[in-house]
């Protein structure tokens, strides 16, 4: 790969560029179009885009119920990403904290968290976050947890990897013999390492969540309507795929960009 | 076969029916919650379903109370519950009244069939593929199988599967998009599911077809002689097919997830399709019932493939 500024490779700044468009597109286009994403308008169904700037509910089309596409999609994007965000560091955290400490100490404490996260890590993701929503159906806060809990294992598990292994790195055990203490030896000795690798982790972890989230709403078992989410869009404007083609692609495509931004940005898989 | 005794295999079986314990109580604890939060009184329930809605009375629904011990603390009634499911007494569907044993088996045979040939397409795209790429690394069809591995990794498997639909059903008439029974209601979930697959294993044998190339002990082989299809077959398939396995049996956890929501689009009726209509439905036993057998589907399967790569390499087992 072709390295370039700061480190990043080519690969990444791409990413990085597509997700600054879609988030530029998600956060800014209620603050231009003031158009509610829930409003029907059954005169306008089915309006094809007329790309006019000035009118925000048809610039991008509307779909079956004559709600403004452009603000559906922003919210959908918002609430992807949004959910992405808050998962992911909900997930890092105690991940990342939870590795070090089973990675540094070993032992029973060490042999304890491992053994919880087996346990979570036996059940196929998607299957641990549908049990979870089929607690409260429907809710974002089940959607959340759901995701959260499933997203801090990769953390902790390659976390508390690299940790076993830094431990036994001269340098860290010079710095031990020295007696400096835990702070010091997380800044100067740990983070560095672990930071890149949590941040590969930390893109892969927010791919993992849009997909979720999408795959859950297309079966109608994730959030419900007549909030804008992409799985959702899509499973509500498939049946009019003959006369809107251009509706359904819409979504479609922003859920491919998301996906594409995301993976981009994380570059290789550590795994 | 002694090495296979010898070596790390006991270690990893061992390992693996841990793992199938723990998926069994993973699924207990989760469901047990769910039961728990369900609105209203389970023992009126009960007693509904066992004497008739007309016959429902608090004295009733406190008979059942004592005879199945509902007032018992949680900690108690879930150890109660955990000691069911571990002799698989899985009880009965709440919608249609059959024992949750019955409906799994039922639809877990049509979703081995999808997953099964879904597999088995995947290898013969995938691998041959990134094998290809992998023998001439930079080359035109590395580039272009890098740019749709890409692409089809950041996309969920259903948006594989309605482009699928749109295409092959709609546009072109060719098959139909839902229902099962006939050989051409499988081609395209099986297609669906197969495409994500071999995107992820035709990178995964390109790398290591790559790397076993770029060894020494290749180039040997290729120095004393040997011609470049020979000098494969005798030292690049074996040393390159064990990653490739291995990640073969990761992909097994994909492979469920999708069965969920594949098996959904297209109204395939198996366990996956079960699943979401059950948490629908709000059908706690079927819930566990599928989540079980799903769950212990990919620790059946990873154990095959430990199996399968302690043979095709006695000296160690994948870490």
């Amino acid at each position: 790969m072709i390295r370039t500024v700061a480190g990043m490779t080519a690969q990444r700044w791409m990413g990085a560029a597509l997700l600054l468009t879609l988030l530029g597109f998600g956060w800014g286009v209620p603050l231009v179009w003031s158009v509610d994403p829930a409003k029907q308008d059954l005169m306008l169904l089915l309006t094809p885009p007329d790309f006019d700037w000035a009118d925000g509910v048809t610039l991008l089309g509307t779909d079956h119920l004559g709600r403004s596409l452009l603000t559906r999609l922003a919210s959908a994007v918002r609430l992807s990403l949004g959910l992405a965000l808050i998962g992911v560091v909900t997930a890092a955290v105690p991940g990342v904290l939870l590795g070090m400490v089973a990675g540094w100490s070993g032992g029973w404490v060490d042999r304890g968290l491992s053994l919880l996260a087996d346990a979570v890590f036996a059940l196929p993701g998607l299957l641990l976050v549908l049990l979870v929503l089929a607690i409260a159906p429907g809710s974002f806060i089940a959607l959340y947890v759901g995701i959260a809990l499933l997203l801090w294992l990769e953390f902790f598990r390659v976390v508390r990897a690299q940790v076993r292994r830094l431990r036994q790195a001269p340098a860290v055990q010079a710095s031990l013999l020295l007696g400096l203490g835990p702070v010091l030896l997380v800044r100067r000795h740990l983070w560095p390492e672990l930071a890149p690798v949590v941040l590969t982790l930390a893109a892969f972890g927010a791919a993992a969540t849009v997909m979720a989230t999408a795959a859950l709403g297309f079966v109608s078992v994730g959030l419900r309507p007549p909030v804008a989410e992409l799985g959702l869009m899509m499973t509500e404007l498939l049946p009019y795929y003959e006369e809107a083609p251009w509706a359904l692609a819409q979504p479609v495509a922003v859920m491919v960009l998301l996906g594409l931004s995301l993976t981009l940005l994380a570059g290789k898989d550590p795994r | 076969m002694g090495a296979l005794i010898n070596g790390p295999l006991p270690r990893l079986l061992l390992a693996r029916a841990g793992q199938a314990v723990l998926v069994a109580v993973m699924v207990g604890v989760l469901t047990f919650v769910l039961v728990r939060a369900l609105p209203g009184d389970m023992a009126y329930r009960i007693a509904a379903g066992r004497y008739g809605f007309d016959w429902v009375s608090t004295a009733a629904a406190e008979a059942v109370r004592q005879d199945l011990g509902l007032d018992q603390p949680a900690p108690l009634a879930l150890l109660a519950w955990l000691w069911d499911l571990l002799r698989l007494d899985l009880g009965q569907s709440l919608v249609t009244g059959q024992t949750v044993a019955e409906e799994v088996g039922h639809q877990f045979g049509h979703s081995l069939l999808l997953a099964a040939s879904a597999a088995g397409l995947s290898l013969l795209i995938g691998p041959p593929l990134g094998a290809l790429a992998g023998l001439r690394p930079g080359g035109v069809l590395d580039r272009g199988l890098l740019l749709v591995a890409v692409l089809m990794r950041s996309v969920p498997p259903f948006t594989v599967g309605v482009v699928l639909i749109l295409l092959l059903s709609v546009q072109a008439r060719l098959l139909p998009a839902a229902g099962s029974g006939s050989l051409a209601h499988t081609i395209l979930p099986m297609l669906t599911l197969a495409l994500c697959l071999a995107a992820v294993s035709a990178r995964v044998s390109r790398d290591a077809v790559a790397g076993v190339t770029a060894s020494a002990f290749y180039t040997f082989g290729r120095t004393k002689g040997l011609g470049g299809g020979l000098v494969f077959w005798r030292h690049g398939l074996r040393n390159a097919g064990v990653p490739v396995l291995t990640y073969f049996g990761v992909q097994f956890v994909g492979l469920v997830e999708g069965m969920v929501v594949i098996e959904t689009l297209f109204a395939w009726p198996g366990i996956g399709h079960a699943l979401v209509h059950a948490v629908v439905a709000r059908d706690v036993p079927m819930i566990q019932g599928a989540a079980l057998a799903m769950g212990l589907f990919v620790v059946a399967m990873n154990t095959v493939i430990d199996v399968v790569c302690a043979l095709l390499d006695p000296r160690g087992g994948p870490s």
